[in-house]
C-alpha cells in the first residue's frame, strides 16, 4: 500500500503523556494541509493521551536529562517533546 | 529631560517578566505618514519583486547607513523623520528607562511584507516566518533591546510579528526553535498606526503571513547599553527588599503588590518545573537592574542561597 506520514510533535508541560500541551507542530506529507508558524493559537489536543486516543502514534520522547553543574538554573529549548505518527494511503485520494 | 516621562515600577517588572512592553499610537500621525511618504517614493513606483523593492527602499534616504557601535544621538540628523520619532518624549523614556540616554546603535531594518494584492510580486508563496532568536547565543545579564515601530495600522491579516512572551530569558540559538510552529500563549501584533513595541533581545518572535491587501512595513532598530542598567526608569517608588514580604504558599488576598504579581506570573506555556527556573532567572535580572544583590520575590531566591539558617 502506497502511504505518507504526518508528523505530530507535541510539547507538554512535564515528562507525563497525561499533561497540557503547551506547544505543537504539524508535518503533513499527503499533503492535505500546509501547516505553517503561527497558523493555530489552540492546541490540537488537550493533553498527549488525547493525540493516542484520537489514533496517533507515539514514536519518540525526549529523555529526562541531569542538570549539568553551574547550569541548574538554565532555561533554553522545551523540555517534553513527543513525536507521533499516522500514516495515510495514498490510493484514498483515487 | 524630564525623568517623569520614563517606565515606572510596574512597567519594568512588566518587561523582566514578559521582556515585551507595547504602546500602542505613541508616534504621531503626521510622523508615520511622512515616513511611510518616504518609503514609498518616488512615488507610482511599481516594484515587480519584493528584491526590487528593497534596492529602491535601500537607495533612498529614509532610513540611513550607520555603523555598529555608533552612540544612538549620532546616528540621526535632526529632521529626518527617525530622528524625530525617537526623540518623542515618551519614546526617548522609554529608551533611557532600559539601556540608558546615549544607547549603542546595533543595527536597523525595514521589514517588509508584501500584501496579497501583489502576489504576482513574490518569488515564492507566502508564508510565515519561523519563531527565532535575533542575533545567536547571548548569555549575557546585561540586554539589548530591539524597538519595532509599525507606521501604519497592523490587522490580524497583515500578519504582524508574532512573539512569544515570557520567553526571552531561554538561551537558545536562533533558528533552532524552528520547530516551534504553535506555542500557548503565543501573542501577534494587532495595532494601530504608530505603535512600538520594545523587546528583550532574547525574545522568541517571527512575522506573521501577510495574507491582506496592504503591503505590510516594520522599522526594527536594536540598541544596547552604554553602561550598567541600574535604576534607569522612574524609581522613586522602588522597594527591593520589604519589612514584611508577602506570605507564599498560603497567600494573603489583601496584600497587594503588583510589581511581585508581574515577576511572578507564570506564562501558560512554561513547563511545571522549568516556570520556576524561569522565575528565578527573572529575579536574577531584577537583581541587575535594581542594583540590590539581595532583592527577591516568594522567597525564589534567599531559599537556594540559605546555607545555614537566616539570611
Amino acid at each position: 500500500m502506497a502511504a505518507r506520514q504526518k508528523v505530530l510533535v507535541l510539547y507538554l508541560a512535564t515528562s507525563a503523556l497525561d499533561t497540557p500541551v503547551i506547544g505543537w507542530a504539524k508535518y503533513d506529507g499527503f499533503g492535505d494541509s500546509q501547516p505553517m508558524t503561527g497558523d493555530e493559537d489552540i492546541p490540537p489536543y488537550k493533553t498527549g493521551v488525547d493525540a493516542l486516543r484520537d489514533g496517533w502514534r507515539l514514536i519518540q520522547a525526549s529523555p529526562l536529562v541531569s542538570h549539568a553543574s553551574g547550569e541548574e538554573f538554565r532555561t533554553d529549548y522545551l523540555k517534553y517533546e513527543f513525536f507521533f505518527e499516522q500514516w495515510q494511503s495514498i490510493e484514498t485520494r483515487l | 529631560m524630564s525623568r517623569d516621562v520614563g517606565l515606572t515600577t510596574v512597567q519594568m517588572a512588566e518587561f523582566v517578566a514578559r521582556g515585551v512592553l507595547a504602546f500602542d499610537g505613541v508616534v504621531p500621525e503626521a510622523l508615520n505618514a511622512r515616513f511611510l511618504e518616504q518609503l514609498r517614493a518616488p512615488v507610482g513606483d511599481s516594484d515587480r519583486t519584493l528584491s526590487q523593492a528593497y534596492s529602491r527602499i535601500t537607495r533612498n534616504s529614509s532610513i540611513p547607513k550607520i555603523s555598529p557601535g555608533t552612540s544612538l544621538p549620532d546616528c540621526f540628523q535632526p529632521g529626518d523623520c527617525l530622528h524625530d520619532i525617537l526623540n518623542l518624549a515618551s519614546v526617548k523614556g522609554v529608551i533611557r528607562s532600559l539601556v540608558g540616554d546615549a544607547p549603542v546603535f546595533d543595527h536597523h531594518f525595514l521589514h517588509l511584507t508584501l500584501g496579497a494584492e501583489n502576489e504576482p510580486r513574490r518569488t515564492s508563496r507566502a508564508v510565515s516566518q519561523h519563531n527565532h532568536q535575533d542575533s545567536t547565543i547571548d548569555p549575557r545579564q546585561a540586554f539589548d533591546i530591539q524597538l519595532f515601530y509599525f507606521p501604519q495600522a497592523v490587522t490580524r491579516a497583515m500578519g504582524g510579528t508574532r512573539y512569544i512572551p515570557g520567553s526571552h530569558l531561554r538561551r537558545v540559538s536562533e533558528a533552532a526553535i524552528a520547530r516551534y510552529q504553535n506555542i500557548v500563549g503565543q501573542e501577534h501584533v494587532v495595532c494601530p498606526a504608530g505603535s512600538l513595541y520594545v523587546f528583550h533581545m532574547g525574545l522568541w518572535h517571527g512575522a506573521g503571513r501577510n495574507q491582506s491587501t496592504e503591503d505590510r512595513y516594520l522599522y526594527k532598530i536594536r540598541l544596547g547599553p552604554n553602561a550598567p542598567q541600574v535604576r534607569l526608569w522612574n524609581d522613586v517608588d522602588l522597594v527591593t527588599q520589604p519589612d514584611s514580604p508577602r506570605p507564599i504558599f498560603w497567600t494573603d488576598p489583601s496584600h497587594k503588590d503588583p510589581v511581585a504579581d508581574h515577576l511572578m506570573a507564570l506564562e501558560p506555556w512554561f513547563e511545571a518545573d522549568t516556570g520556576r527556573l524561569e522565575l528565578i532567572n527573572r529575579l536574577k535580572l531584577w537583581r541587575y537592574i535594581t542594583g540590590d544583590p539581595k532583592a527577591d520575590v516568594d522567597y525564589w531566591l534567599t531559599r537556594i542561597e540559605n546555607e545555614w539558617g537566616l539570611p
